[in-house]
């Protein structure tokens, strides 16, 4: 199960709204070794594409030093598919499979198709599912909204399946 | 002096559960044999049966992606730090 608190649900999901028709990523970093996704870093898509998302190599870096002179790891990997479902891609298995990528990440998918600006339409909606991603196997599990981590974890509020 | 090398949450099973290493070598790709030789299975990771760098790893020599500097023929010397990461991308 991801618990995020409501602060970073809806940070993620305005990303992905800002970032439409492009593909919005970014990471939601926590305390290495923790499930708490504390820390939200959106991230530039090197690729600045509808289909595809990728960290620029530089910004990968210099992501990954200041997590670690923060002790912390990314607790989520997170983008968005802007026409598709929110489900991972073959292309989004085969990188979440990699031999360093830790399959210990909540890979969180946002899908901005039927948003409002999308269709024109009030009452929009934008799918947000996670997934654990290890040797290519995909299982999606629940996702917990909090109202805040900094007190505890409750009330919940939320729970999507 | 040695060559430090930062090894992802992941690949940490091979070092004993340490964030850095150190080894040597004039190439990366001999850095990454003497690395295996101490940390067995680390070369199987980051190399594949084809002899090159897996596609879905970054590997940088300071602040260099080695992508651009020669992949595994990369020349590494004593003093500098190489740092393992995992590849983020994907797309729909």
């Amino acid at each position: 199960m991801l618990r995020i608190d409501r602060a970073t649900y809806d940070a993620i999901v305005a990303h992905a709204r800002k970032d439409h028709p492009d593909e919005a990523c970014g990471v939601v970093a926590g305390p290495e070794g923790t499930e708490r996704p504390e820390r939200i870093v959106p991230m530039l898509n090197a690729a600045r594409s509808p289909t595809f998302y990728e960290f620029d190599s530089a910004d990968l870096l210099a992501l990954y030093r200041d997590l670690d002179d923060r002790d912390e790891w990314p607790v989520v990997v997170y983008h968005s598919h802007t026409a598709t479902e929110a489900y991972p891609s073959r292309t989004d298995i085969g990188y979440a499979s990699g031999p360093a990528a830790d399959p210990r990440t909540h890979y969180v998918l946002v899908s901005t198709r039927h948003h409002g600006p999308e269709t024109g339409l009030a009452g929009d909606d934008v799918e947000f599912r996670s997934y654990r991603i290890v040797d290519g196997e995909v299982s999606e599990e629940e996702v917990e909204i909090v109202e805040s981590y900094l007190f505890g974890h409750s009330p919940t509020t939320v729970v999507y399946d | 002096m040695a060559i430090e090398v930062r090894i992802p949450t992941i690949l940490r099973t091979h070092t004993g559960g340490n964030k850095t290493v150190e080894g040597s070598g004039g190439t990366l790709a001999a850095l990454i044999d003497d690395l295996d030789s101490q940390h067995a299975g680390l070369k199987d990771r980051l190399v594949t049966e084809e002899g090159k760098l897996h596609r879905f790893v970054n590997v940088y020599v300071n602040d260099e992606d080695v992508r651009f500097t020669g992949a595994l023929d990369t020349e590494v010397k004593d003093g500098d730090s190489v740092t393992i990461l995992p590849a983020v991308a994907g797309g729909c």
